[in-house]
């Protein structure tokens, strides 16, 4: 239902014989089937090596694919399955995997209270060490949350399009969805709140 | 009604998103108006959005693109497409 026209032709075509053009189809899909992975994985040279084995695996399975969602929601779920069958295969379906039936982990999801939030500047956001704090968060995050979170939030996907690829719930993907945020605003306001002190004086002079 | 704090906290998220009825985003509209503490929550979450949608935060490793490319290009050579459903 969501397959783009451009998707579709580029498909028949490698399909047709053209398997070089299977290059284009997957470049726009390389940094989410990469960070989905890593969230499962959490090692980067092994999620780099399920990204490339899946690739391949779609590329056999390219004739299987009948548009009825995205491409690239397809690709990652095939890169997921692969990276749970090497979990399997080592002996690491770790507790977190447990969760995607459905059991919500207990924990503290309330969000850190500031007062004072309001006197950051959105220049804050700018500093490379902020996107670098956010990232370490990100990595920290129990991967049934880091995975909604990459999808949902990093990639943009929609409710019903994670529910899918990660074969839970709609409900189940906003609950785990508003805990990773809450994680995240808890970890990272403190961080901003302190990073810029003396920012009072410069915002009022600026403006 | 008047929401409490937590109540509102529960449904930050949804509300980010849009996806609360419009019965329950005017209630949280009136408390936000006059509670600074979920207005700093919401605006803090805002934030740590804007930028995870910022193409500079979640980056691929160096190389990763160049060594994916490579592979493909080598393996393609051979691999072959299955016949569908098998």
């Amino acid at each position: 239902m969501n397959g783009n026209p451009d998707e579709r032709q580029l498909i028949a075509r490698i399909l047709a014989g053209e398997k070089d053009l299977f290059h284009d189809l997957i470049r726009p899909c390389e940094r989410m089937v990469y960070l989905t992975v890593l969230g499962m994985m959490k090692d980067e040279a092994e999620a780099e090596d399920v990204t490339q084995e899946a690739m391949l695996k779609a590329y056999r399975a390219l004739a299987s694919f009948h548009a009825q969602s995205k491409f690239s929601t397809w690709l990652v779920a095939i890169a997921l399955n692969e990276g749970r069958r090497r979990l399997r295969i080592a002996g690491r379906a770790s507790v977190e995997s447990l969760g995607e039936q459905g059991t919500e982990p207990e924990g503290d999801f309330t969000p850190a209270l500031l007062t004072d939030w309001r006197e950051i500047p959105l220049e804050a956001l700018e500093r490379k060490e902020v996107r670098a704090a956010l990232v370490a968060a990100v990595e920290q995050l129990p991967a049934i949350y880091r995975q909604v979170f990459t999808l949902r939030d990093i990639e943009e996907l929609d409710v019903r399009e994670t529910a899918e690829v990660l074969e839970i719930s709609a409900n189940v993907v906003k609950v785990r969805l508003h805990r990773a945020r809450m994680l995240l605003q808890k970890r990272l306001a403190p961080l901003l709140k302190t990073a810029q002190p003396d920012r009072r004086r410069f915002f009022w002079s600026t403006s | 009604m008047k929401l409490k704090c937590q109540h509102v906290w529960s449904y930050i998220s949804e509300y980010i998103d849009d996806s609360v009825d419009a019965e329950l985003r005017a209630e949280i509209e009136a408390h936000l108006e006059h509670c600074e503490i979920c207005s700093a929550i919401l605006d803090s979450t805002r934030n740590i959005l804007i930028l995870t949608a910022d193409e500079r935060t979640f980056t691929l490793p160096v190389g990763f693109s160049e060594r994916l490319h490579a592979r493909l290009a080598k393996e393609l050579v051979t691999a072959q497409i299955d016949a569908p459903g098998s």
